[in-house]
């Protein structure tokens, strides 16, 4: 049996230890080891989570403990995990081991820097393995004041305008899931997702709630219209942080919106065809803010909101494919987002510029970064192969299974992003990577034995997903089968 | 000879005894301010244990004096707190002459707060808080050298002045319309009658003053920015927190016939407080005058909590109000360090605070966070708390818009979080040499800011003991 309490523990442990530690060697080497452990205890949970599987354990969530926190509120420390939440944790925790392996001669006030960095990556996981919607709140926001404080302190650029950007919208969007999650405690009297699914709202709260609820974590997954922070957050943001950033840290948003979404099943259709509108907006409207961008960190930035509208999308259409590929899309944009930053945190880290402009032929003087630099793209822009493209695909797939007009044309529209995102990350890369080099960026050096064990980590995930997706499929199919069938049956109830 | 006479009033004689204790010392030679404040430091440990030694409960002087164990931790509150800020007021008082008159006041106020607290008759309950405001008036004029000291202490003792009018009105018509001023007869005479519900405003609007809700706040920036940091302090946590528990105790045990009407009367108090708290401490550069509007807006939280008026809401008071008075006094006892050994009291000289003090800054953030209800510190679980209570009643507007100036009142907080890691100062605060006994106010205060949220235990308590409408 496992405990998912480790998951928290392993990281607060790291945290601890790193503020007794001294000096950046002892730092880092503990802040990577406590993440290679958490990835280990991942793994041997994904083991674990396949073994119960196919020795017949057909229970929604696997792993369940349950301890009562607050007695006279009724909130307790409910915690399990099923498909969709294992897929995140594996995502959290090999992000974190490339984050910690990328940021390994960061000098200036190491200590803080690792420890919040930690401390974030904590947040996650307790976020991922809760099944009370209060501890879920709990660390949402647990999560939020490291990323302000990472941004403020190491970043670039206008770096304090944009942590208190991001703090503040972040947090506004934590005050709308606080007002929705209050309204089902009102009329559930539980915060247990297990007990409010089996037990259903009342249409009309849902009605009422959801928005308040969706939207607020819609915020952190860069919904339009609330994604303004995300270009300006990214791209102050130091290198690991905006990985965290982009690669675990949104996918809270995501992640909170399916469950939200299957909470409240009635409300989550009614308002369906809103959500999918969004969607829409953001994938079209971050595609084509990319093509405007100079900066290669904005470009990033921007082609994620334009992805993580896809996650949105696949939540919106609710039904099993289209579901599928939104955990899909999260996995996968997440390592591949993470990617992204990583090499061009290499790039600016040795030409000390991300203006494309100014870049040229980098292939030529760091081979190893600028084929990570051309990865990354090509998953972006969802070449077969790589894992972008079962994202996209499936989520394509899924949401075409809906016959109305507008939500196919909403598909189309959404399809033919993806036009527009070859035209910029084909220019960028042409750009940046081939063509001639400038006499001073020729001499600089290639990725060193960290990064490039960063990059490699994150590069296999993605392969995983492209090459053999039937994996990923199988870890989380039965457990998006299991949210439809529920929110189905609540609807045939009504 | 009954000893339980003596038993209830532990709290009362150990504070009286005490009071004595530092007259007979003052009267007596010259000793060292270091000996004199170790000496009233322990004391007020002994007598913040000696406040939990036995449970007994029961009433005194035909009903006006009560005492259970709700009131007895109320008290052990109070007392914690004025152990907190002695201590944090060291590195200030070690070199002030007249030391023992700054404890002789307040003390004496803290009496008198005991006495309000306890009190189960109106009259009871002025004559305690009279006595709790009157010394406090004399220490915010401690700084004798400076304007702003005295003008503080006018501002305070002339509002105060005024609203304790307004309340002894309201207690007169009050009496007129019933016949009587005992807690436990009132309630059967309360009907809602204009007359009575006139006495009930006023009795409001005078408590309204006390805990500086908005309309009535307009005295709270300029005395707390004028007083002394520890009297400041004193009077945001200790003075406010005292007020708070008997306006619970009054509305849910004496007003319980017109619940209807007071309901409305705190929606409103709380969404004008916690919104005006709010929107002028974002302009705010003095530190003292930033925490006073902060600590506004606060009180428009708790507010919100008490309308709730059930056994959580008075709990979600009380568990606030422990978090608040760790998370205040972490903040305050940085700035009465800072202030004591620099004279600096603006935000805008805690630029690069960072690089010369990490301690005091981490200290100085995670009380801020826990203000402004950011997990993992207790002050999250505090807000909430207050809100689920307040949500009972179904009333999610007041929710909702509570949600928003949390976002607000975000901003400020993170503004100075801001200062101190982020912005650069040419000329920053320089490295300070803290007292060991304000470093450990501040470790006890740090501790409970994490501590008290995280451990159920404490919440579970005060639920116990609590009760509801």
């Amino acid at each position: 049996m496992m405990n998912l309490t480790l998951l928290i523990l392993i990281p607060l442990l790291t945290a601890v230890l790193i503020l007794l530690a001294k000096g950046l060697q002892q730092i880092r080497v503990i802040g990577l080891a406590g993440a290679v452990a958490q990835l280990g205890l991942a793994v041997w949970l994904l083991k674990s989570f396949l073994a119960a599987r196919g020795a017949g354990n057909n229970a929604t969530y696997l792993f369940e403990s349950n301890q009562t926190w607050f007695k006279a509120l009724n909130i307790n420390y409910h915690i399990g995990i099923d498909g969709i939440a294992l897929a995140m944790i594996l995502l959290t925790s090999v992000i974190v081991v490339a984050g910690i392996l990328v940021s390994w001669t960061m000098d200036k006030l190491s200590k803080e820097y690792f420890f919040l960095l930690v401390l974030l990556s904590m947040g996650a996981y307790g976020f991922f393995i809760s099944l009370d919607l209060f501890t879920l709140f709990f660390f949402l926001e647990v999560a939020v004041i490291p990323k302000f404080l990472l941004i403020g302190i190491w970043g670039s650029g206008d770096k304090t305008k944009s942590a208190m950007k991001l703090a503040l919208m972040l947090m506004a969007g934590s005050a709308l899931v606080m007002v929705g999650l209050f309204g089902v405690y009102y009329n559930t009297h539980t915060f247990d997702i297990v007990q409010i699914t089996q037990q259903g709202i009342p249409a009309g709260v849902q009605k009422f709630f959801f928005p308040f609820a969706f939207l607020g974590f819609g915020v952190f997954a860069a919904l339009f219209p609330f994604h303004t922070w995300v270009p300006d957050g990214h791209a102050s943001a130091p290198t690991a942080a905006s990985m965290f950033l982009a690669g675990i840290s949104m996918k809270l948003g995501g992640y909170g919106c399916l469950r939200i979404a299957a909470l409240m099943p009635d409300a989550a259709h009614t308002y369906s065809w809103i959500i999918i509108l969004l969607a829409t907006i953001a994938i079209i409207y971050g595609a084509f803010a990319t093509m405007m961008q100079t900066d290669l960190k904005y470009i990033n930035a921007y082609s994620s909101i334009s992805h993580c509208g896809f996650v949105i999308l696949g939540i919106g259409m609710l039904n099993k494919t289209s579901m599928n590929g939104a955990v899909i899309q999260m996995v996968s944009h997440g390592l591949m987002t993470a990617l992204f930053f990583a090499a061009i945190g290499m790039i600016y880290s040795r030409t000390h510029t991300r203006m494309v402009a100014q870049l040229g032929g980098l292939l030529k003087a760091m081979p190893f970064i600028s084929t990570v630099f051309v990865i990354a793209g090509l998953c972006s822009l969802g070449l077969p192969g790589f894992s972008g493209f079962v994202a996209e695909m499936t989520v394509f797939m899924g949401s075409w299974q809906n016959p109305d007009g507008a939500y196919r044309l909403a598909t189309i529209l959404s399809g033919a992003s993806i036009v527009v995102t070859a035209v910029y990350i084909l220019r960028a890369t042409g750009r940046a990577i081939m063509g001639p080099i400038s006499a001073e960026h020729a001499l600089l050096s290639d990725a060193t034995w960290n990064e490039k064990l960063a990059a490699i980590l994150l590069i296999a995930g993605i392969l995983v997903i492209g090459l053999a997706p039937f994996l990923i499929n199988h870890l989380i199919m039965p457990s998006t089968d299991a949210i439809i069938l529920q929110m189905g049956k609540v609807n045939i109830l009504k | 000879m009954n000893y339980n006479i003596l038993i209830q009033l532990r709290q009362e004689l150990v504070l009286t005894v005490l009071i004595f204790l530092l007259l007979f010392i003052k009267l007596g030679k010259e000793r060292s301010n270091e000996s004199i404040l170790n000496f009233v430091n322990a004391a007020l440990l002994v007598n913040l244990v000696a406040g939990f030694c036995c449970q007994e409960t029961g009433a005194l002087f035909n009903g006006m004096f009560n005492t259970n164990t709700l009131i007895v931790f109320e008290k052990g509150l109070l007392n914690l707190a004025a152990l907190i800020i002695s201590m944090q007021s060291y590195a200030w008082l070690k070199h002030n002459k007249n030391v023992i008159e700054f404890y002789l006041l307040t003390l004496t106020s803290l009496l008198g707060m005991f006495f309000m607290i306890s009190s189960g008759n109106l009259l009871m309950f002025y004559l305690g808080l009279e006595m709790s405001t009157i010394p406090l008036a004399a220490a915010a004029n401690f700084d004798l050298t400076k304007r702003k000291s005295s003008e503080a202490a006018m501002k305070l003792i002339l509002s105060s002045a005024f609203s304790s009018a307004i309340l002894l009105l309201g207690i007169s018509f009050l009496y007129g319309t019933t016949g009587t001023l005992t807690f436990s007869i009132l309630t059967a005479h309360i009907n809602g009658n204009p007359l009575q519900l006139f006495a009930f405003i006023l009795l409001m609007a005078g408590f309204a003053f006390k805990i500086s809700a908005v309309p009535f706040h307009l005295w709270t920036a300029d005395v707390y920015e004028g007083s002394p940091v520890a009297v400041t302090s004193f009077l945001s946590v200790i003075s406010k927190a005292a007020v708070l528990f008997t306006l619970v105790n009054i509305l849910y045990k004496v007003f319980t016939p017109i619940a209807n009407t007071w309901y409305w009367i705190l929606v409103v108090l709380a969404a004008a407080t916690i919104l005006i708290g709010n929107l002028f401490a974002i302009r705010q550069d003095n530190f003292k005058r930033f925490l006073a509007f902060s600590s506004i807006a606060q009180v428009g939280f708790i507010l919100i909590g008490i309308s709730g008026s059930s056994q959580a809401g008075a709990a979600s008071l009380l568990y606030f109000v422990l978090i608040y008075i760790f998370s205040n006094l972490a903040a305050f006892g940085v700035v009465s360090v800072v202030s004591a050994l620099t004279g600096k009291e603006n935000i805008s000289d805690f630029k690069g605070f960072y690089k010369t003090n990490p301690m005091l800054s981490w200290v100085l953030t995670i009380a801020l966070f826990s203000l402004a209800g950011v997990p993992p510190t207790a002050g999250f679980f505090g807000k909430l708390f207050l809100m689920l209570a307040g949500a009972a009643k179904g009333n999610y507007g007041i929710i909702i818009f509570a949600a928003l100036n949390m976002v607000i009142s975000f901003y400020y907080y993170l503004r100075v979080v801001k200062s101190i890691f982020m912005d650069e100062h040419a000329t920053p605060i320089e490295k300070i040499a803290v007292p060991a006994v304000s470093k450990l106010a501040m470790y006890i205060c740090v501790l409970g800011v994490i501590v008290t949220g995280l451990a159920s235990v404490v919440y579970d308590y005060i639920q116990s003991i609590s009760f509801g409408l």
